[in-house]
Parts: structure tokens; sequence; C-alpha cells
């Protein structure tokens, strides 16, 4: 595309006006500086969770708000229309085939926090006929691409664990304070934790994790042998929802 | 012809309704209408050449929305080498943050409505 | 040969435009949904595939019994089915169409139903559901309109064909084999993960579709000169019954394996449909109805006596077809959800908008089914000597022996 003399005037006069007038509206150049810091990189991205140390504070509710804040998750009065990404359930509903009638009463009564398990062998993937969910070969993390998502809520069918909420309406009509800087989804669409990759891209840990004032989350490399993890892994035992499914979660709790 | 008078009649109107939005636009000026897209930010420089952008800004953030969600890469390298994060809301809409008169002047005009404002955030403006 | 459609009585007509009508308000509520979300349905985060993805799953077995009538036809030269064949190719052409329609209305970002092509997933069931449902539309709408265009002709139909049409067999049979893996390999949900699925898929597609194409015979030999001949229909009420037994058997099948291993993820959702479950019990009238009817239609439809009657045949048929359309149609989908991966039980029923919308495209599928039979039977009926008026006949008798 060639310049002409006119193109050129009027351009050079725009840019002139918006320096005058515009530099009353333009604060700062860019909204956040940007860390190109690489970001936090792992082979395989791993959580475990102390249900101990989460059953310290009863309703407690600080990881599930800090997600759903920072991911702008709607929320709807509306049971049927409900979207969540990671919150409490019932000890015998996630741990169903972990529990019997004489199970210690602390335990029984309590809730379990349940979030998208990031399995190894995930079912969901296998169904997408879009692949607009998938899992990533360098970290592990089963991603959504929410450009690609067709809606068929084929993936919510075949997660054994209930994780994946799909957009009955307009997300927007369930937020007050949208987050600025993550996108909101629209209707149409399922959704679930992506393990906060967009955090880690930056160097930060996933919202969850830092929000949990217990130190309840435990999130790293299952791949490093230094992990804190792994350490904890390796000292405590651990269990996961529904193993026999062979879906190879990778959200290990302890009890 | 039988009817000859009827069907040139017909014909006429025919060919005046159709060819309406040309000659009503230009009897009253509308054709006239060039879009206007204010810059309102000091920044000298977008993340590529102003007669890239213009012409395929829709390609790049194409490129951006595969590079960022599929692939893991957040960094977009300008021509001048400076480095920016691939953000439709973090970074266009930084420098472009007046929507309704930078980014809707053109697609109103053209009568396009990109579904990206469902999700990416658009900047309020407070005027 | 469309131009057939075109010409009819006053009855033709107001069916058509009964039809429309209720197209034209299927299409309104439609636009709601799409204009709100899904949220309009009665679906939940619970139960996220309802009355819509039932009707496709109950349709799609109703397209693949087409193989009933071209199986014996084609390839065992069964002459009874000549004049039947067309008929079941044309059913199967306006249930996949509804099929495709119901799928449709069902996607959150419906528009975007491309990437299942532009993206191929070869590992998602979904993806080679589409794949089928495609190449059997193609084959049928190739099969009928070359038939009939050879019979119109009064000629042969061209060599080619004839493979055409036995690859059709098979693939009949894999559309509905397809559609029962959609469910029948989620390891999350028990009620479906049975191998037993994919056979009982097919046994209820081959009672309920000659079931249905029983009644159709019967109303174009009502409605038309054109008769589709009494060993046809007698041999469709058989392969319908047969069908029942099977699928009535294979039922049965899964009730035992549920009830007698007593394993909970198992079971409960068996316990929801017959007796309820924490209280809730929406289906459970609808289930033994749904048993009842088939046994009733066992009982009309063996006996040769009852099913070799046109009213007994008629109940029958109906029996079948409603006491399928329950069990597939509102029972199989929604079951699957009941109780949820996390043990809740959340009932499930559809919306008035969500009903406008599946009549309309029921109304769809019956235009369809409508103008093609309309274009069949003229083709057929030209050949049929027109019956002499009888009034004429007996004034002139009358008038002679006075």
């Amino acid at each position: 595309m060639s310049v002409n003399r006119r193109s050129f005037l009027k351009a050079a006069g725009l840019t002139t006006l918006s320096l005058a007038g515009g530099k009353a509206l333009a604060s700062e150049s860019l909204k956040k500086p940007w860390i190109d810091s690489g970001g936090l990189k792992a082979k395989r991205w791993a959580m475990v969770i102390d249900l101990s140390k989460c059953r310290e504070q009863e309703g407690c509710t600080a990881c599930t708000d800090a997600c759903h804040r920072v991911h702008n998750v709607p929320e709807f009065e509306n049971e049927k229309h409900e979207v969540k990404w990671i919150w409490k359930e019932p000890f015998h509903n996630a741990f169903h085939e972990q529990e019997h009638e004489y199970t210690r009463d602390n335990i029984k009564h309590s809730k379990a926090l349940v979030l998208c398990n990031h399995c190894d062998n995930p079912p969901c993937v296998r169904v997408c006929p879009t692949k607009a969910t998938w899992k990533r070969e360098e970290d592990g993390i089963v991603m959504m691409d929410w450009h690609r998502c067709i809606g068929c809520r084929y993936c919510v069918l075949a997660c054994p664990y209930g994780s994946r909420s799909f957009n009955w309406r307009d997300p927007r009509d369930g937020i007050d304070e949208v987050q600025e800087d993550f996108p909101t989804r629209m209707k149409g669409v399922v959704e679930k934790c992506t393990f906060c990759e967009e955090r880690l891209a930056k160097g930060l840990m996933p919202a969850c994790v830092e929000a949990c004032k217990e130190h309840a989350l435990i999130f790293g490399d299952l791949d490093d042998p230094e992990s804190e993890v792994r350490a904890i892994l390796k000292e405590r035992y651990t269990i996961r929802r529904k193993p026999a499914l062979g879906t190879e979660p990778e959200v290990y709790y302890i009890v | 012809m039988y009817d000859g008078g009827k069907i040139i009649a017909g014909l006429i109107i025919f060919l005046a309704l159709i060819t309406f939005p040309i000659w009503y636009n230009v009897a009253s000026g509308k054709a006239n209408y060039r879009p206007d897209p204010k810059i309102v930010t000091t920044e000298k420089q977008c993340v590529e050449d102003v007669s890239y952008m213009k012409a395929s800004h829709m390609d790049l953030l194409n490129e951006w929305r595969d590079m960022v969600v599929r692939e893991g890469h957040r960094t977009h390298t300008a021509p001048s080498g400076r480095k920016f994060e691939a953000s439709l809301s973090n970074t266009c809409m930084s420098c472009h943050s007046n929507k309704s008169e930078f980014c809707d002047e053109c697609h109103d005009y053209m009568g396009v409505t990109p579904y990206c404002w469902d999700c990416h955030i658009e900047p309020k403006e407070g005027k | 040969m469309i131009e057939k459609a075109l010409t009819g009585d006053k009855r033709y007509w107001s069916w058509i435009a009964f039809l429309l009508v209720l197209i034209g308000v299927g299409t309104l509520a439609y636009l709601r949904q799409f204009d709100f979300g899904l949220g309009v349905t009665g679906l939940s985060r619970d139960v996220t595939w309802g009355f819509y993805i039932a009707q496709f799953t109950f349709l799609v077995g109703v397209a693949a019994s087409a193989v009933m009538v071209v199986l014996p036809y084609y390839l065992h030269n069964y002459k009874a089915f000549s004049k039947v064949t067309i008929l079941g190719e044309f059913v199967a052409i306006g249930a996949v169409i509804m099929c495709m329609t119901f799928i449709f209305v069902d996607m959150g970002q419906p528009f975007r139903i491309l990437n299942v092509f532009l993206h191929p997933s070869p590992n998602s069931l979904m993806f080679w559901d589409t794949v089928s449902l495609m190449g059997y539309l193609l084959l049928n709408i190739v099969i009928s309109q070359v038939t009939l265009n050879a019979e119109r002709k009064a000629i042969a139909p061209p060599k080619w064909i004839k493979p055409v049409i036995i690859i059709s067999i098979p693939w009949a049979i894999s559309i509905h084999t397809v559609t029962a893996f959609l469910y029948s390999g989620l390891a999350a949900r028990p009620f479906w993960m049975s191998a037993v699925l994919a056979p009982r898929f097919l046994a209820s597609a081959f009672a309920a579709g000659p079931a249905l194409l029983v009644i159709l015979c019967l109303l174009v030999r009502k409605f038309s000169r054109f008769d589709p001949g009494d060993a046809a229909i007698k041999n469709l009420a058989k392969i319908a019954t047969y069908g029942m037994v099977v699928n009535v058997f294979l039922v049965l099948m899964e009730i035992f394996t549920a009830f007698y291993s007593n394993i909970p993820e198992h079971l409960y959702h068996f316990k929801y449909l017959y007796f309820g479950l924490d209280g809730k019990a929406t289906l459970v009238p609808w289930m033994w109805i749904s048993s009842i009817l088939a046994v009733i239609s066992l009982i009309v439809m063996i006996n040769p006596k009852t099913r070799n009657k046109v009213n007994w045949l008629v109940f029958g048929c109906i029996a079948i077809f409603v006491s399928l359309w329950i069990d597939k149609g509102l029972a199989m989908v929604v079951t699957g959800f009941i109780p949820s991966p996390l043990g809740e039980v959340t009932e499930y029923w559809p919306t008035f908008l969500e009903f406008l919308i599946s009549i309309g495209i029921y109304a769809l599928g019956a235009l369809i089914i409508t103008v093609l039979y309309k274009v069949a039977i003229s083709v057929r009926e030209k050949d049929l000597p027109v019956p002499a008026p009888v009034r004429e006949e007996t004034e002139a008798v009358a008038s002679e022996s006075v």
C-alpha cells in the first residue's frame, strides 16, 4: 500500500492532535510490564492436596474464590447452570469407593477439594471431535481452546470426575467484577481448570496454591526427583480418585 | 411486445429498487463517509508496521490465538526487535483503549462483528 | 421428479401447511435458544445431554432400519420387497436429516461445527459419527434417486448402482453401531459401559424402523392408489417382531447383570429408572409403560392370528414404536447421568421450548418424507389403472332396467 501525500498529511495531523488531546487519556504505555521470564517449566505438572490441612479450616473457600475471581468464572443462582473449576465436594462423593459405614467421623463428614485431575490418560481428550481439549506433551496439562470448542459436551460425558462445566448462558451475566487481564468465555463452550497455565507462563504459581493459607496445595514437577511433590509422595501415603478407571489422574490426596 | 408498457415500467421500478443502496448513499452524502479511527496512545510503534496492521491485523490475531493457546508461546517480537505479550486485551487494548473510536470505526463501517469481544474484555471507556 | 410433489389435493396441502407451521414455530423457538444459550433447556451441569440427543439416538436407529428392506431384496432377491425399498430409503433420508438437525440444535456453538472436519480427530467417535451419517445420507439420496428415475423411465437402473447399494448395507449397520459406541466406550458412565449396548441399539432399530414402515405402507395404501403389497407388509411385521424379541431379550440381560451383581455403580441407574432413587422418580411411570407396551406388543406380534389382522397389526406396531421411543428417546440417554459421577441425583425433563424445537424438527422430517413419498407414489401411480367411476355405471344400469 503506497502512501500518498493526502493520507500522509492526514496521519500527521491525526498524530499531532492525538498527542495533544490524547495525553490526557493515555496513562501508561502498556497495562502491565511484560514478564518475559520464560515462566515456570515442568515435564509433568502435578498437585498434592493435603485434606488433613484443608479440614483445619472448615468453610474456607479461599482457593475457589481466588481461582474463580482470577479467571472470571461466573456465578448463577440456578444450580443447573453452575460453572466451577475447583470446589469442595462431600467426601463420600469424591471418594465413594474409599469410604465405608465406619469411616472416621471427621473424615466421613468432611469435604474434599476437587478439580480437574489433568489425567495422564484423559478420556475427555480422547472423545473431543475438534481437539479443542488436548494434553500438552511438554508438561502434561490438559488444556482448553475456547476458540475451537463447538459445545458438544462430549468431554463432560467422558470425565469420570465431573470436573467440567458448560456455559449454558452468557457468563458475563454472572460476573460482578471482571478481571481485565483474563478473558471471560462465551456461552456454548465447556470450561475447566487449566492448572493456571497463563500464570505459570509468567512465573507465578496457580491461584489456588497461592491463596491457600494452610499450604494444603502443593504444586510441582512430578518428573523432578527434587520437587516438593515428589518429596511428599515419598513420605506420605496418597490416594487418587477412581484409580480403577485407568485415567492416571495427577492430583494426589493425603486424607 | 404484449403488455410492453407494463413490462418496461416494471423493469424500471425493479432496477430502481435494486440499485437503491447505491444511489441513496450517493444522494444523501453518506457515500463520502470515511472511517476515522482515532489513536490515543503515546506509543510510537505498534507490534507490527501500520500498513501491515491495516491490511492484516486479523491474520496476526489468528496467529496469536493459536500460538498462545495451542503452542504456549506468548512472546511476539516486533520488527524493531521489541518484545510484546501476544494478547489482545493486555497488549493491543492497552494502547488502543478507545474501542468505540478505534476498532469499531472501521468494523461498523464494514459491517463486520468480530466475536473476539464476546470473551476478550474491552477496556472501559470512561468518557 | 420433485415437481410431482407440487401437485396434490386439498388434504395433501393442508398436511404440508400444518407441517410448515410447526417448522416455523420450532424455528422461532430455536432463535430464542440461540440467543440465550442452551440454558433454556432442562439440561444442567449434571445432565448434559437430554431430549435432543436422545431423539438423535432414536432416529439413527430408524434410519438404519432401511437395511432391513434393502438386504432381503438386493442380496437375496426377495421380490416382495421390490416396491418397498424406496419407501425404506426415503424414511432413512428423512431420519438422517432429522438426526443432523437435532445435533445442530444441541451444539453450544453450532456455527463452529465445521471444526469437526477442519481438525479431524479419529480418536473421537463423534467424528466418525458425522462421517458415517453424511455418507449414509449421500448413499441413500443417490440410490433412491437413481432407482426411482430408472423406474420412471421403465428401464433397468445403471449397473454401477448395485455395488453402491451393497455398500449401503454394512454402512447402515455401521451408523448405528458408531452411535452406540459414542456411549459404550465411556468409562465414566457405567450405565452405558456395556458390550451389549450396540447389539441392543441395532435390535431396537430393526424393531422400530420396520414397525414405522408398516404403518407408513398402510397409510400409503389408504391415501393413494399404490399398494406396497400384502407380502411386503406381512414380512416387515415379522422383521419388527423378531427385532423386538431380540431387543427385549437383551434388555433382560442388562437387567440381570445389574441386579444380580448388585454393584452399586451399575445397579443405581436401573433402580432410578424402575423404582426411583433418593425419592426422585420422574421416569418410573414411563419405564413401566414402556415395558408393559413391549410385552403387549410381543404378544400381539408373535401370534400370527393377530399379526395378520390389520387393526391388531397397527396396534402392535404402534406399541413397538412407542415402547422403543420411550426407551431410547426418553430414558436411555438421561439415565446415564443419574446418578452423576459424584453420586448426585439431578433429574431432567425437557422444557416447553425444547419441546417446540423438537416438534419442529420432527415436522421437518415428516415434510421431507411426505414430499419424497409423494414423488415415489406419483411415479408408481401413473402406471396403475384409474378405477372406473362407480356412480355412472349404476345410473346407466338403473336407466337401462327402467
